[in-house]
C-alpha cells in the first residue's frame, strides 16, 4: 500500500519538477527584453491611460519618452495630466533637460445660449453630437454653433466638463481640466480648442464659431460674431485676425491687455475666468414665439398666429415603456431617419435641457451591461 | 408571388392618397433650385442676378461626369444666387428665381401623342444615353443617382435585364402608384428606351400586390411589348430596394460593395426615372417637374401632385390643407427612409418623392431602452446583418470591427429600428458608422493610388 503512494508521489513530483524545468528554461529564452527605463517612466507617470500625450496609454508614452532620451532631446513630449511637474520626474528617471510648456485648457467657443440663440425645431433624434451634426443645422439659425448633446462631456475622463442646463453650453472646469484634448476630438463642429493659458489659467478668447456674414448671424444669435473687426484695430500685440467674418486671438500672441473684451460690441470676446460684459439683446424672445428670431423659419410663421401654447409633450410626465400592442412591428410607430420636430412655435427659452450623464441603466445581467456612450436623463 | 429572402418587415401601409389622380400644382412666387440634388459633384450655376429663363432651359451644369445639370422649371428672372437650407439641414448654394409666366424652351415637344422605339427607329443605344445626360436625369425613387452613368457600367459588365422599380414599398408613398394608372404607355416606351440603352433582350417591371389596379393596367399595356413582363410582388418592406427587387424578380444575389448590381445582370430604374427617360428622349423635355405625394393622416387632403422643381414645400403643403395643428414631423419622403427636415420652405427637388407630415403623439420618438437581445433587428434585415452589433460599434466608434461586419453593405432601409422593440436609435447609429467607414475606404483608395 504504501509503496504505491510513494510511488505516485514520486512519480507526479518528478513530472512537476521536469515541467518546472522545462516553463524555466522557455521564460529564459523567450523574454521579451524591455528597456528597464520604460518601467521606471511609467512608474512616474498618472497611470491615467487618457491618451492625450498622444501615445496609446502611459506605456506607449513611456516608451517613447526613453525613445526620444535615446535620440537626444525630450522635445514635445509631454502629459497633459501630470503637467510640468510629471516631466520634469521623467526627465529626471532619464538625465535629460525637461522641456518646459505652457499651460494649456480646454475652452469652448459658443456662447449660443438657449437665451442669446433662439431654437427654431425641436430635435428629437439621438442625443449625439455626431449624429446630430449630420442630421441637420441644429435647433436654431446657426449651423456652427454647439448642440448641446454632449459628446464631450461623454469624452471627459477627468469630470472636468459638464453641459449646463440653463445655458444648453458645456462648461469647462478649469481647475479639473488636464488639455488632453479629448473633448475637442469628440465635438464635430471643433468648437473646443485646446488653448495656450497663463499660469493661472486665464486668457482672452472668441466665443464664437460663426462664418456667416454679420447681417445673418446677428439674427440667428445675440452673442454672435459679425466680423466687423473692431476688435483686431484695438489690438496692441497684433494677435488677432478676422477671416470668413470670424475673428480669432492667438493664444501665443496676445498679452491680456484686454482691449478687443471692451472694443467688441457682440461681447463676443471674453477673459477666461472673468464675468463677460453685458450682451445686447433683441427683443425678449422667450416673450413671443418665433417673433424675433429671423431665422423665421416659416414653420414658425406659418402656424397658428396666436400665441397659444400648443405643446403637447409631456416632459413632466414619467416615460414609460409602452408597446402600443402586442409587439405588432405595424404598430411601432418608429420613423427611421432624421427626427426633427417642426413646432408650430418656438419653446420658451427657459425650458431646461435634460441633465447628460453616463448611466447603466439595467440590472446587472453582464449582456446589458453594454456602455453605449451618451445616456441622457430626465433632469 | 415572388418575394425577396432575407429579413423584412410590415409597416402599416397608411396609402391614404391612393385614390387621389395627379393634380397639377400651381407655380410658385419664387422657384428655388439648389444645386446638390443628386449623388455626385454639385453642379455648377450658369445663370447669374437678372438673367432671364424659359422652363427647361439649363441654369446649371453637371460638376463632372457623376452629376447632373439642373433645368429651370419655370420662366422668369434669375433672383439670385444664393444658399437655402434644403433637404441636408444645411444651408446649400441654390438658384432662386421669380417666376414670370410659363413661357416653355421651344424645342420641347409638349404634344401627348405617344412616340414609341418603332416611330424612331434611328435612336441609336448612345443616342438614347446621350439624351438622357443632356437631360439631367437622374433616379427618381430617391437616390438620385445620376441615370448615363447607371447605364454605362465598368467595362466587362453583361447587363442581361432592366427591372422597372413600381414597388413603392415606403408607407404613404402614391405617387408612383398614380403614374401608373395615368401613363401606363410611356412608361413601358420607357422601359424599351432603357433596354435598347443597355442593349438586353428583357425587361421586367416589378409592383407590389397592394396595387392591383397598376398591375393589371400595366400587364394589359405590356401585352404589345412581349420583352417586357410585369412581375407582381408580395407587400413587404423594403421591396423597393435595388437589391431585394433583384433578388425577388430573377434571384440572384448582388454581392457585397463595391460591387454594382450590374455584375448580376440587373439593372434598375425606377419607374418615375422611365417616364422622365421617355419624355426626355422622345420629347426632348429635360428634367425639371416630377410626381410628388403630400401626405399625412392629419393632412386635410392628402394627394399627388405634378410639381415643378424648386417649389418650396410650403405651396404643397397649403394646397393640402396647411400645417395641422400642434406637433409636427415634417418629412421629406416617407417615414422609413425620410429626412426630417427644419423648415417648410425646403424646395422640392429631384428626389423629393414625398412630403409626409407625422403629427401628433406618433410625431414623437419614444425613449430608448437596454438592448434585450431579441435578435428581431437581426430577422428584420434585408441584408442579412446584425444592426444591434453595428449599432454599438458605432457608439464605441469602433470602425475597423464595423468595416469588418460589413457595414457598408447597410441599405439604410430602417427596418432594425421600426422593428426594435426597445425602440433603440440602430439606424441612426449605423449611419454613422457606415459614413466614416466608407470615408475611412476611400481615404485608404487615395493613398494606395499614390
Amino acid at each position: 500500500m504504501t509503496n504505491v503512494i510513494l510511488i505516485a508521489v514520486c512519480v507526479l513530483g518528478a513530472i512537476g519538477l521536469i515541467a518546472a524545468l522545462v516553463l524555466w528554461g522557455t521564460a529564459k529564452k523567450f523574454a521579451v527584453k524591455e528597456d528597464p527605463r520604460i518601467g521606471q517612466v511609467q512608474e512616474a507617470l498618472p497611470g491615467a491611460n487618457c491618451g492625450g500625450c498622444g501615445f496609446p496609454g502611459c506605456g506607449g508614452m513611456a516608451a517613447a519618452c526613453v525613445k526620444a532620451a535615446d535620440q537626444g532631446s525630450l522635445e514635445g513630449l509631454s502629459c497633459p495630466v501630470g503637467g510640468q511637474e510629471c516631466m520634469n520626474k521623467v526627465a529626471a528617471i532619464l538625465g535629460m533637460e525637461a522641456a518646459v510648456s505652457a499651460p494649456k485648457v480646454a475652452v469652448v467657443r459658443c456662447n449660443g445660449t438657449c437665451e442669446n440663440r433662439p431654437r427654431v425645431v425641436e430635435y428629437d433624434g439621438v442625443k449625439n453630437s455626431r449624429i446630430a451634426n449630420t442630421t441637420a443645422q441644429g435647433e436654431t439659425g446657426c449651423q456652427y454653433g454647439c448642440l448641446g448633446c454632449g459628446d464631450c462631456v461623454a469624452a471627459c475622463q477627468f469630470d472636468a466638463i459638464k453641459i449646463n442646463p440653463t445655458t444648453g453650453l458645456p462648461e469647462v472646469d478649469r481647475t479639473k481640466c488636464t488639455a488632453c484634448g479629448a473633448c475637442a476630438k469628440a465635438c464635430p463642429r471643433t468648437i473646443i480648442e485646446i488653448r495656450q493659458v497663463d499660469e493661472q489659467k486665464q486668457g482672452m478668447v472668441v466665443t464664437c464659431m460663426n462664418k456667416d456674414k454679420g447681417a445673418v448671424a446677428n439674427k440667428v444669435c445675440a452673442a454672435s460674431c459679425i466680423g466687423c473687426g473692431k476688435c483686431k484695430n484695438v489690438c496692441g500685440a497684433e494677435a488677432i485676425t478676422v477671416e470668413n467674418n470670424l475673428s480669432y486671438i492667438d493664444a501665443e500672441k496676445c498679452i491680456s491687455c484686454r482691449a478687443c473684451e471692451e472694443a467688441c460690441p457682440k461681447a463676443c470676446i471674453i477673459m477666461l475666468g472673468e464675468p463677460r460684459k453685458e450682451i445686447k439683446k433683441p427683443a425678449a424672445p422667450a416673450a413671443k414665439p418665433a417673433a424675433s428670431t429671423a431665422a423665421a423659419t416659416p414653420a414658425t410663421e406659418s402656424a397658428a398666429p396666436a400665441a397659444k401654447n400648443t405643446n403637447t409633450r409631456p416632459y413632466d410626465k414619467p416615460i414609460e415603456l409602452k408597446f402600443d400592442a402586442p409587439l405588432l412591428p405595424s404598430q411601432q410607430y418608429m420613423l427611421a431617419g432624421t427626427v426633427d420636430l417642426v413646432r408650430s412655435e418656438s419653446k420658451a427659452a427657459d425650458t431646461a435641457v435634460e441633465n447628460i450623464e453616463h448611466s447603466y441603466d439595467a440590472p446587472l445581467m453582464p449582456s446589458q451591461q453594454i456602455l453605449l456612450g451618451i445616456k441622457t436623463k430626465k433632469a | 408571388m415572388k418575394t425577396f429572402r432575407i429579413g423584412g418587415v410590415h409597416p402599416a401601409e397608411n396609402k391614404l392618397s391612393a385614390a387621389e389622380p395627379i393634380k397639377v400644382a400651381e407655380l410658385p412666387k419664387i422657384a428655388v433650385f439648389p444645386m446638390g440634388q443628386h449623388i455626385g459633384a454639385p453642379a455648377k450655376p450658369i445663370v447669374q442676378k437678372g438673367d432671364k429663363v424659359k422652363v427647361g432651359q439649363m441654369i446649371a451644369e453637371a460638376g463632372g461626369f457623376v452629376s447632373a445639370p439642373i433645368f429651370s422649371s419655370v420662366s422668369g428672372t434669375v433672383l439670385k444666387v444664393d444658399t437655402i437650407i434644403e433637404a441636408s439641414g444645411y444651408k446649400k448654394p441654390a438658384v432662386f428665381i421669380t417666376v414670370e409666366g410659363d413661357e416653355w424652351e421651344e424645342s420641347i415637344d409638349r404634344s401627348t401623342d405617344l412616340v414609341t422605339l418603332a416611330d424612331r427607329p434611328e435612336l441609336t443605344s448612345k443616342d438614347i444615353i446621350d439624351k438622357i445626360q443632356k437631360a439631367g436625369i437622374v433616379g427618381m425613387g430617391g437616390a438620385c443617382f445620376p441615370c448615363h452613368v447607371k447605364l454605362l457600367p465598368p467595362p466587362g459588365s453583361k447587363p442581361e435585364w432592366v427591372i422597372i422599380n413600381a414597388v413603392e414599398c415606403e408607407p404613404y408613398l402614391t405617387a408612383d402608384h398614380r403614374l401608373m394608372l395615368e401613363h401606363a404607355d410611356e412608361i413601358i416606351v420607357g422601359l424599351t428606351l432603357l433596354m435598347k440603352a443597355v442593349d438586353v433582350k428583357k425587361g421586367f417591371i416589378g409592383i407590389e400586390n397592394n396595387k392591383p389596379d397598376a398591375i393589371k393596367l400595366m400587364q394589359e399595356k405590356a401585352k404589345a411589348y412581349p420583352e417586357s413582363e410585369v412581375v407582381p410582388l408580395k407587400v413587404k418592406y423594403p421591396q423597393g430596394g435595388e437589391k431585394q427587387l433583384i433578388d425577388a424578380v430573377v434571384r440572384r444575389q448582388v454581392p457585397a460593395p463595391p460591387a454594382l448590381p450590374v455584375s448580376v445582370g440587373a439593372i434598375i430604374q425606377n419607374v418615375g426615372t422611365a417616364f422622365a427617360v421617355y419624355e426626355a428622349v422622345m420629347k426632348h423635355k429635360p428634367l425639371f417637374e416630377r410626381y410628388t405625394t403630400v401626405t399625412g393622416k392629419q393632412v386635410k387632403n392628402p394627394g399627388n401632385f405634378l410639381v415643378r422643381m424648386g417649389t418650396p414645400m410650403k405651396d404643397l403643403i397649403d394646397a393640402c390643407g396647411g400645417m395641422p395643428e400642434g406637433d409636427n414631423k415634417l418629412l421629406a419622403g416617407g417615414p422609413m427612409m425620410g429626412k426630417a427636415l427644419t423648415s417648410t420652405e425646403v424646395p422640392i427637388c429631384k428626389g423629393t418623392n414625398s412630403v409626409t407630415i407625422i403629427s401628433g403623439e406618433e410625431a414623437f420618438r419614444k425613449e430608448p431602452n437596454p438592448c434585450i437581445r431579441c435578435a428581431k433587428c437581426v430577422s428584420a434585415c434585408p441584408m442579412g446583418l446584425e444592426p444591434y452589433l453595428l449599432a454599438k460599434l458605432a457608439a464605441v466608434q469602433n470602425w475597423e470591427r464595423a468595416e469588418k461586419e460589413e457595414v457598408v453593405s447597410c441599405i439604410e432601409c430602417g427596418s432594425c429600428q421600426f422593428t426594435c422593440p426597445a425602440h433603440r436609435p440602430l439606424l441612426d447609429n449605423i449611419r454613422q458608422a457606415k459614413s466614416t467607414v466608407m470615408g475611412i475606404i476611400r481615404a485608404r483608395a487615395a493613398a494606395a493610388k499614390k
